[in-house]
């Protein structure tokens, strides 16, 4: 059954991937994009493109459920599992709102970000976990399940974002915006440099051992999945013929993530660089014709929409669900773990968006501006808080 | 103040932008451009129309959303600052003071935390108060907006001033038209709108509740911020921690003696190969995963007792206390939080011939409630002269440095037949000290461990009053959220009609919806103007 | 105008109850770390416990009498220190109204035992084997002692290692009139 459930996750891949050039198709077709935003002729590349995007889904959904029954638990219960199951919602959020509006720019961009997602994903170890005592509770589907559709939705508006900011900044000026966005690219090219490099060297079965001694002083040993270009406090590498590391950092350091980070970063540097050279463009730049005959107003609305419903669903899975879980598993309802601080910071985030879209008139650019800072944020719990800070959501 | 008198005879309260009741623009800004912001229907906001006394000027800087977002913008970089380093909240007994920590741990960036109180961010006097500005600007912003709006829909007409209707972003004209106004009311009251028909004038509306929704959530919110203050009021809030021994009958702390609890055992489980091939890896690599921590434990009332006193205890019920699985008493929960196991609870010796290892029998010492004399009949038995939990030696004499039994350690007068006198022998772990030779000795045998369950005792009598604050939050935001607020006007002048629609949001279904709903008749379809205008700019 | 009076007397109301209920927040937040103990000033805490022979000892039978409350433990240094002086002030001061109840942390039988046999202790020694009494009094390091007057007010609170003349001066201050 497990084996079953790998197999599907891949096989919605592949059909996503597939989906995404069909999309691509749509949008290169002229007639596709009507400037009268309410009568949007669907092209026979965006019916094909949907369709096999809702069979990704469909398989996508077959990989959980197969995978809940091998483990007699939701799959959402480590790093592995909560990403494919958040790229899971991404796609549903994404039908949905096709659905909606008709739009198959939004699949371009929407489908090659659920392939990142499931890719990074994948970088995590994909062992079924058993449950740790805190995590066996009816709440742990309910609050994960919410808190990831709410954040699923809320990237879509990331991407409408994002695909509005491509269409309206200007790109013959050098303005602070342009670099902006041209920096929100090279962040994606980053993720996408973490999953290169981290399969290379799995594929190449890279592994190096550490003894070192952690912050109480004591002796410990920490696993490398890639060579070492920082090692940790007091370290001697213990698997032979292996890369010294460069620089040895503190105790306070989970000195294989933050060479994990170092790695990608470089990896992602070569990648963008070596497209800017081919290209001779910016990223940004390159793909700015595609989305040059969206309608900006219904980029602005499917953005502002999918707040709208985001937010209350995330408010419910990710504050509501979570305040009643820790009440019953921590005995506090809030108990200001660095995760549940982000929850809080996304939540006073999208809130404050509200606020200046409804009563002070932020509409168009700088909405989408937030929509793109306020997916960051959601990104940066995901990622950084529980990779660097960990606190008690360590086990996710 | 002046009041406003608008041209269709409504009287405005002052610093009215359109009129309550005809829509007539009474701005002179307004009238300038080509599109209306309808943001609270143009009602006069309180806040912007009196600035005389202190109390008006408080109020108006709390009145302002630009304040509360800016509040809000304030907290929440505070909220992530102090998520950056371990609150010293977390960091439980430090060896040294809390700013030499920080600055030993994290350089001059964790002194200048701590000088800045970032250490201490949730719960220091600095983030309360931003707290509570929010709930002020919470309360005021409300105040100050849904009553005048609540007015301004209220007061509203059928008729409207076309310059209302013109500017409105989808609308559209039509020369010499006959508009059958029964079969578009059906039309309309199909797709649930709400239709009043005044002399050749039409107002369609749906959704006027969503517009309530943002007050809504605010009161939601309100009343969940008097559940977090109520924590302080004293006996709402009481959090203890419980250390309890296998075996051990204890009060249960923050109870007044009125709870006891008995614990019976601990128990630790771990994964292991019976919960299925699937873990297998996981395990491997974990090397071990904990699956179930478990106190069966009894409950007891108790009568009234002095500290020290020990009562008559009345069994309520037995129960297995699971993390997720709350024992809950009276408003008062146990949590299973911590254990600690294996610590010694009595130990074994057998009273040995130290030649021939012939044994006269084992005394077993409870390390906490030793006995003074343990009988082996036949002549033989033991006494117990000195006992020493955590045993050190002090200048040259036996010493406890705790009452804990860490390093017990015994002096023992073993009486024999053969020696009536008895001999003396002192037993540490590991070491036997005797004074003179002995013939017999204490010959360790056995230690029986016990576990500790550690139990968080709370009781949050806060709980229901932040319960029903988000849950009232939480409809006030679906509210607000997921309903929009639809309104079409259609106006009859000289033969002619004007027709306007306005939404709060999702202008594309509502577009879509008017487009169904006026297919099929004679009256022209709104345009979107603020499509047009981009169209003009490109 | 009236209108306008009226407003303002509104909001004032809105304000002043919304500073209170900030001031309330602010002066709890400030206090929340005082340790609830028996404060200097108070009526002290009532107990009930037993001495090594089971019987029993109730601080309100006291009523009358200056109470020394001595709490102390045998791997205590200081507390090994003070018990002399103790029991010598005891030896003067127990027949003009003030006793010394020395209560035990819950250490075991044997060990109070050999202790008071070997500093010759003749005042009453009682053991809080559950703890009950030290959380009572918020006792945290050893030795404390309360200074409890006739009216079982306690007077004082002493946390540091006393000489045989302080002892001698806590005894007269408890001592009845």
């Amino acid at each position: 059954m497990a084996e079953l459930s790998s197999n599907l996750l891949l096989i919605a891949f592949v059909i996503y991937l597939i989906a995404t050039l069909f999309f691509g198709g749509a949008i290169r077709q002229k007639k596709g994009m009507d400037e009268s935003h309410y009568k949007n002729k669907v092209t026979l590349s965006a019916k094909i493109g949907i369709t096999l995007t809702i069979i990704g889904f469909i398989v996508h959904i077959g990989y959980f459920i197969t995978r809940w029954i091998a483990a007699g638990h939701a799959p959402v219960s480590n790093m592995f599992e909560f990403i494919t199951f958040f790229s899971l919602m991404v796609v549903g959020a994404f039908i949905l709102i096709y659905f909606l509006y008709h739009t198959p720019v939004l699949g371009v961009f929407a489908l090659p970000i659920v392939l990142i997602l499931i890719g990074y994903a994948s970088m995590f170890s994909r062992d079924i976990t058993p449950l740790i005592p805190p995590l066996r509770s009816i709440w742990l589907p309910l609050h994960v399940m919410t808190t990831a559709a709410g954040q699923a939705i809320l990237a879509i508006s990331f991407i409408a974002g994002l695909i509005y900011l491509i269409k309206t900044v200007n790109q013959a000026e050098a303005t602070r915006k342009r670099f902006s966005l041209e920096l929100i690219m090279y962040f994606i090219t980053v993720v996408i440099g973490f999953i290169v490099i981290t399969s290379t060297f799995s594929f190449m079965n890279y592994e190096a051992q550490f003894e070192w001694v952690n912050k109480e002083g004591e002796l410990s040993t920490i696993d490398y999945a890639l060579p070492a270009l920082v090692g940790p406090n007091e370290g001697t590498l213990l698997t032979a013929s292996k890369m010294e590391p460069l620089v040895e950092l503190p105790a306070n350091f989970n000195t294989s993530r933050v060479n994990t980070v170092i790695w990608s970063f470089i990896a992602g540097t070569i990648i963008y660089i070596l497209v800017r050279l081919i290209t001779r463009k910016r990223i940004s730049q390159m793909v700015q014709p595609l989305v040059s005959k969206i309608n900006g107003n219904l980029l602005d609305e499917i953005s502002y929409r999918s707040v709208l419903i985001g937010f209350p669903i995330f408010t419910l899975g990710g504050l509501v669900f979570a305040m009643i879980w820790a009440q019953i598993a921590w005995t506090r309802f809030w108990a200001w773990d660095p995760k549940e601080v982000w929850a809080l910071i996304t939540w006073f985030f999208y809130a404050a968006f509200l606020h200046l879209r409804l009563s002070r008139g932020w509409h168009g650019e700088k909405s989408a501006w937030l929509a793109v800072i306020g997916f960051g944020i959601i990104m940066f719990n995901l990622i950084f808080v529980n990779l660097v800070i960990a606190g008690l959501h360590s086990y996710v | 103040m002046n009041k406003v008198k608008c041209e269709c005879g409504h009287v405005n309260p002052h610093g009215t932008v359109l009129c309550e009741a005809c829509g007539n623009i009474l701005d002179e800004k307004a009238r300038q451009g080509k599109l209306l912001d309808m943001r609270y229907e143009g009602s006069a906001r309180r806040s912007q129309t009196y600035n005389k006394t202190i109390i008006d000027r408080i109020w108006n800087f709390f009145s302002s959303v630009k304040v509360g977002v800016i509040l809000i913008v304030i907290t929440l970089i505070a909220t992530a600052i102090g998520s950056i380093l371990p609150q010293v909240s977390t960091l439980g007994q430090l060896p040294v003071p809390a700013h030499q920590y920080y600055e030993e741990n994290y350089g001059w960036f964790g002194k200048l935390y701590y000088f800045f109180g970032f250490h201490d961010t949730y719960g220091s006097w600095w983030y309360l108060l931003l707290i509570a500005s929010i709930g002020v600007s919470l309360v005021i912003c409300s105040l100050d907006r849904a009553i005048p709006l609540y007015k301004a829909l209220k007061n509203q007409r059928v008729k409207r001033n076309t310059n209302f209707l013109n500017r409105q972003r989808l609308y559209n004209k039509a020369e010499n038209v006959e508009i059958d106004f029964t079969t578009l009311k059906e039309k309309l009251k199909k797709k649930h709108y709400n239709v009043h028909i005044d002399n050749g004038n039409l107002l369609a509306e749906k959704g006027r509740f969503s517009r309530w929704g943002p007050y809504v959530n605010h009161i939601g919110l309100i009343i969940f911020l008097i559940g977090c203050m109520l924590r302080f009021v004293p006996g709402f809030y009481i959090n203890e921690f419980l250390w309890i021994k296998e075996g051990e009958t204890l009060a249960i702390p923050g109870t007044d003696k009125q709870y006891y609890l008995t614990n019976h055992e601990f128990i630790f489980e771990v994964y292991d190969e019976s919960d299925g091939e699937v873990f297998r890896n996981a395990i491997e690599e974990k090397g071990m995963i904990a699956k179930n921590f478990q106190t069966n434990v009894t409950l007891y009332s108790a009568e009234q007792s002095l500290p020290g006193e020990e009562p008559e205890l009345e069994k309520i019920k037995d129960y297995e206390i699971q993390v997720n699985k709350p024992l809950k008493i009276d408003g008062y929960a146990l949590y299973q939080s911590s254990y600690r196991l294996n610590e010694i609870a009595s130990m074994t010796f057998a009273l040995t011939n130290k030649e021939t290892g012939e044994s006269y029998g084992n005394i077993t010492i409870d390390l906490n409630n030793p006995q003074k004399k343990y009988d082996l009949g036949n002549g033989y038995g033991v006494e117990l002269l000195d006992y020493f939990p955590n045993f050190q030696m002090k200048d040259g004499v036996p010493s406890t440095a705790s009452q804990d039994p860490l390093n017990p350690a015994f002096a023992f007068k073993m009486v024999t037949p053969d020696r009536p006198e008895g001999e003396r022998s002192f037993a540490a772990i590991q070491q036997t000290i005797e004074v003179t030779e002995n013939k017999y000795k204490m010959e360790f045998q056995t230690a029986e461990m016990v576990n500790y369950s550690g139990l968080t005792v709370r009781l949050d009598n806060t709980l229901p009053v932040i319960a029903i604050g988000g849950v009232i939050f939480l409809i006030g935001l679906a509210q607000g959220s997921f309903w929009q607020h639809r309104r079409i006007w259609i106006k009859t002048e000289k033969g002619g009609c004007h027709i306007a629609g306005h939404t709060n949001k999702n202008w594309y279904g509502f577009h879509k919806e008017i487009e169904k709903i006026l297919s099929d008749t004679n009256i022209p379809i709104p345009i979107d103007q603020k499509t047009e205008k981009n169209q003009e700019k490109e | 105008m009236r209108n306008k009076k009226k407003r303002l007397v509104l909001r004032s109301i809105i304000l002043l109850l919304l500073s209170a209920a900030i001031i309330f927040v602010l002066y709890s937040n400030f206090s929340k770390d005082n340790r609830k103990v028996a404060a200097v000033g108070e009526e002290a805490p009532n107990f009930v416990l037993k001495d090594l022979e089971g019987n029993e000892y109730k601080l309100s039978d006291y009523r009358g009498k200056g109470v020394f409350l001595n709490f102390w433990g045998t791997w205590c240094e200081p507390c090994k220190d003070e018990m002399p002086y103790m029991e010598n002030q005891y030896q003067k001061y127990k027949d003009e109204g003030v006793e010394i109840i020395a209560i035990n942390v819950g250490e075991t039988k044997i060990a109070i035992e050999n202790f008071a046999k070997q500093y010759n202790l003749t005042f009453p020694i009682v053991i809080d084997e559950s703890g009950e009494v030290q959380k009572a009094y918020g006792i945290f390091p050893l030795p404390a002692t309360y200074l409890i007057n006739s009216d079982g007010i306690i007077v004082d609170y002493i946390e540091t290692t006393m000489t045989e003349e302080m002892v001698q001066q806590y005894m007269e201050k408890i001592k009845p009139e």
